[in-house]
């Protein structure tokens, strides 16, 4: 077994030191060392998008990534997002548009939709589906979801 | 006995209402229980080794490296599994049926390519996996089938040496003089049609957490699987314990869709392994597996005729069904639930006299099939909805005229369908006539016209269809089976505290049901929503209860829900009628309250309980010895179910460059009786037709001639994205209630039965032109281009 190698990662706001293999995969570490586990995995080959989180700002698949690669970075799950009595704005239009059934996928969808709300208009519908075309859910048809990035983006753009 | 001010007395009714979902708030902060979650202290983790043959012998099996490996404990094989569990299959007392042993571990032989052969245990999943690559197992391999008209032939090889042939079950329906209305008919219609193999793609993959208690000599399973009472019965055989030892329990589970409806292999070697070992035992399908192992769906063949007069009535259908199910029958369901259900339902919603099938369910070296959402409905509405639009076109008939003189008028019901199926009334012709005038079909034809006049290839489809929901103790759900489907059991519960707890024998896999459960109870009892606890997929809480699938949650749920409340509410008012001094009859309850009619004399279910059950005295023995507490437990029996039934329409638009078909308009209308909440019940039909578009237009599982499974990645086996999506209209029909307790009928799997067939039907209506029929699904853009290639090589 290849030796551990040293870590440090900023997890919602935590900053944690391990010492991990360096094949552990980003959403082991998260679900395993740090029992988030939100973050779900559902392929392991980067296609589902369940694992979705952001890394330094961008989303990235923590089943594609590896621990050490996030190594000094600044890790956000779902749990950073808000709590069980106080939704975020999201997280809110979420359950007011039965975005979600089974819950599995959803984790992933709320943080791709996290950094798209940061950085795109989303004017469209279209550009909504578009962002949100690499997370599968496999209950909703989609057309829920779509119609809750809609309304969290009305409410990021009413101020 | 003074009544609180704020006693409020309102009774709003909550079946009907749309109300939030309860569970959200927990699966939108990362707060969720599902199976790969769970960790005990000591627990260890499997990995499997694998078949990469799809028909061998085992001659040996050498595992002392992997055993010799950091971090791995124990190793398992076939051998082992036989001292460790009793062996078992899945029976029926269809005729002309032939059960097959199902090893938890491969013994001998392997019948297909991911069949599990040896469990490696050990600390950690990635130790686990790296002892698989040292074990060496010793193959000799065998002639391989995947063709199911090779495997039925008389001298074919034999998957099952102690079976008579490949053939695990054949059945044949026959109603009317079939051959003497096709001589008479104005046209036929008809062909060879293939609905291929498809996988259920749960986002969230099997899973099981294992553990043995040595001291009390009991066993408790978290699984992900909508079956824990299927579960815990056959697993009290396999390992000689009492059902009181033996707990199964499905916690948040992410997804199901039928596909976690079966007893798994995996769960039976993870409870063995934690009894041996004493150690909690964890196992988690990777996609790979997930793709190669859980139940497959659908992969018939069948050749089907119409004959049809020239007024467009239908005069008769015949169909020849060959069902590929794959290494072994199912458990519980067996090899005959999907391709019986296809002869079953084939006649659909229409008037059909003469009516000739015969089904043959043929093992291959091919992954179980198993049920999936619709479960054999998908196909025979893709085959009846197409051979009407196929002769539609023959007579030059609209489809919609031709349903609309075909479907089942209102006052024929109850139905006796051809294949001997009786419809409950439903509202077959008003879905289509609401489905035509709510997407505008006139003026869609108007469209299309044009848009076939720019050169555009724009097809209309329709699908009609009709299910059983809820189906009771009178019809099994798969025929012959040993096990009882046809009831559920409901205890509702107001404890000391007065907390109000409602436990099912059902489970939810994302179908809302501690919300929508919580509805009705909270309705019939007369207390809030907020205040009904809903306990489902556990087996302790039931003495019996099967689970959620074949669109019987909300029916059998529901009613169950109702009659144990009712019971409830009677001993409330008994008691309320003694504490408030007032009849019986005088006594209302709403809002966790109780009250004299048009008085102020009011308490709450609170106080009433501490009444009853702690403040002794309050309360004369003579009543507590008669009605004992604030509980009931009852079990509802809807005998024959009921019938949902609906209507699609959509359009689509298949482009001529690339030959995708984009699907631009949906519409589902469907009688699904009383809606218990309109947000949830549009979701589920949301997610049906989002599958059935999978099924239409990408899904299928490869294999290639040697039986290796050609899309074992979602990178092969593509699901529909956000993208391949349109936003579906869904239309409520809530005409004549039917007889189910609450008024309810199913609803979950009707979108996927629609789908394939309203947009195999459009494909064709856009291609028409060229004279193509959509025969074989899902059209993906290759199978389209060969097909417009060979028309017009013609």
């Amino acid at each position: 077994m290849t030796a551990k190698i040293p870590i440090s990662v900023t997890v919602n706001g935590t900053a944690h030191t391990a010492e991990v293999e360096p094949r552990l995969l980003l959403a082991d570490f998260l679900r395993e060392n740090l029992d988030l586990t939100g973050t779900h995995v559902g392929c392991e080959h980067g296609i589902c998008g369940a694992c979705t989180i952001l890394m330094n700002g961008d989303s990235v698949r923590s089943c594609l990534t590896l621990a050490v690669q996030a190594d000094g970075a600044s890790v956000e799950t779902v749990e950073s997002l808000g709590g069980i009595d106080d939704l975020s704005p999201l997280q809110q239009a979420f359950q007011e548009h039965h975005a979600l059934q089974c819950g599995f996928c959803t984790p992933g969808m709320l943080m791709t939709a996290t950094d798209m709300l940061r950085k795109y208009d989303l004017a469209t519908d279209e550009d909504i589906r578009d962002g949100l075309s690499g997370n599968i859910c496999r209950c909703t048809g989609y057309q829920n979801i779509v119609a809750a990035v809609r309304a969290a983006a009305g409410r990021r753009d009413a101020g | 006995m003074s009544a609180p001010d704020d006693v409020s007395l309102t009774r709003p009714q909550f079946v009907g209402a749309t109300v939030v979902r309860r569970e959200d708030p927990r699966l939108l902060t990362g707060a969720g229980n599902y199976v790969a979650d769970i960790k005990r202290h000591g627990m260890l983790h499997i990995a499997f080794r694998r078949s990469d043959h799809a028909h061998a012998l085992i001659r040996g099996i050498d595992a002392a490296a992997a055993l010799a490996m950091p971090g791995v404990t124990a190793v398992y094989t076939g051998a082992d599994m036989a001292r460790l569990a009793h062996p078992y299959r899945a029976t029926s007392r269809m005729k002309n049926y032939q059960a097959t042993f199902i090893p938890p571990l491969a013994v001998d032989k392997v019948r297909y390519v991911g069949e599990a052969v040896v469990a490696v245990v050990a600390d950690s999943r990635y130790a686990a996996e790296d002892a698989l690559a040292l074990i060496d197992i010793d193959y000799a391999a065998l002639p391989v089938l995947v063709d199911p008209e090779q495997a039925l032939k008389g001298d074919a090889p034999k998957i099952h040496d102690d079976l008579d042939s490949n053939i695990l079950a054949e059945r044949e329906f026959s109603r009317g003089e079939v051959d003497d209305a096709f001589a008479a008919a104005a046209q036929t219609a008809g062909g060879r049609f293939h609905f291929t193999r498809t996988t259920p793609v749960t986002i969230e993959a099997r899973a099981s957490v294992a553990e043995y208690d040595k001291g009390a000599r009991s066993l408790t399973l978290h699984c992900t699987t909508q079956i824990p009472g299927i579960v815990r019965d056959k697993l009290s055989e396999i390992f000689d314990l009492p059902g009181p030892r033996i707990r199964v329990i499905a916690p948040d589970v992410g997804g199901g869709f039928g596909g976690k409806t079966s007893l798994y292999s995996e769960e039976i070697v993870a409870c063995a392994i934690a009894r041996d070992l004493g150690r909690p035992i964890k196992w988690v399908s990777d996609r790979m597996e997930d793709l190669m192992t859980t139940g497959n769906a659908f992969d018939e063949i069948v050749d089907a005729e119409i004959a049809v007069d020239n007024d467009g009535k239908i005069l008769a259908v015949k169909a020849d069904v060959i069902g590929d199910v794959g290494a072994y029958s199912i458990y519980p369901w067996t090899a005959t639930i999907e391709p019986v259900q296809v002869v079953s339902f084939l006649p659909g919603p229409y008037r059909i006299a003469n009516y000739a099938a015969r089904v043959r369910a043929v093992a291959t070296n091919k992954t179980l099939t198993g049920a999936y959402r619709g479960v054999g409905r998908p196909i025979s509405v893709f085959v009846m909805d197409r051979l009407l639009d196929m002769a539609a076109r023959k007579i030059g008939m609209d489809p919609a005229e031709i349903r609309r003189r075909n479907l089942v008028n209102d006052d024929e019901f109850p139905y006796k369908a051809a294949s001997g199926l009786v419809w409950d009334k439903s509202a077959f012709q008003a879905c289509l006539a609401v489905a035509a005038e709510n997407i505008g079909y006139d003026e869609l034809r108007r469209e299309q016209a044009a848009a076939r006049a720019e050169g555009r290839w724009a097809g209309i489809g329709i699908a009609s269809y009709a299910e059983l929901t809820g189906v009771g103790s009178r019809i099994a759900v798969a025929p012959g089976m040993p096990i009882n489907t046809g009831t559920e059991t409901c205890n509702v519960a107001i404890d000391s505290t007065g907390a109000v707890t409602a436990s099912f024998g059902l489970t939810s896999q994302g179908q809302g049901m501690e919300t929508t459960l919580a509805q009705v109870v909270a309705q019939e009892l007369g207390v809030k929503v907020e205040d009904v606890d809903i306990v489902l997929g556990d087996t302790a809480s039931v003495s019996h209860g099967t689970g959620t699938y074949a669109s019987r949650g909300a029916v059998f749920g529901g009613g169950a829900g109702i009659l144990a409340a009712q019971a409830v509410h009677e001993k409330i008012v008994k008691v309320a009628g003694h504490l408030l001094e007032a009849a019986e009859e005088d006594i209302e309850t709403g809002d966790g309250n109780v009250r004299v009619r048009g008085t102020d004399r009011a308490m709450t279910i609170r106080d009433l309980a501490r009444a009853l059950y702690s403040d002794m005295g309050r309360v004369p023995k003579e009543m507590r010895d008669e009605i004992d507490n604030l509980e009931a437990t009852k079990v509802y029996d809807p005998f024959f179910g009921t019938t949902t039934s609906a209507s699609h329409v959509c359009l689509v638009e298949v482009d001529p460059e690339t030959y995708k078909v984009a699907v631009k308009r949906y519409i589902v209308v469907e009688d699904c009786g009383r809606v218990i909440n309109p947000l949830i019940a549009d979701g589920q039909a949301h997610g049906g037709v989002a599958q059935g578009i999978g099924v239409a237009l990408m899904e299928e599982v490869v294999h290639d001639a040697t039986g290796q499974i050609l899309t074992a990645s979602l990178v092969d086996y593509v699901v529909p994205s956000a993208v391949e999506i349109p936003s579906i209209d869904v239309v409520h029909v809530e005409a004549e209630l039917p007889g189910t307790v609450g008024g309810f009928r199913g609803l979950g799997e009707g979108g996927t039965i629609g789908a394939p067939a309203c947009i195999a039907n459009a494909i064709s209506d856009a291609l028409s032109p060229l004279g193509i029929e959509i025969m074989e699904i899902p059209a993906t853009p290759e199978r389209i281009y060969r097909l417009v290639e060979a028309a017009r090589n013609g």
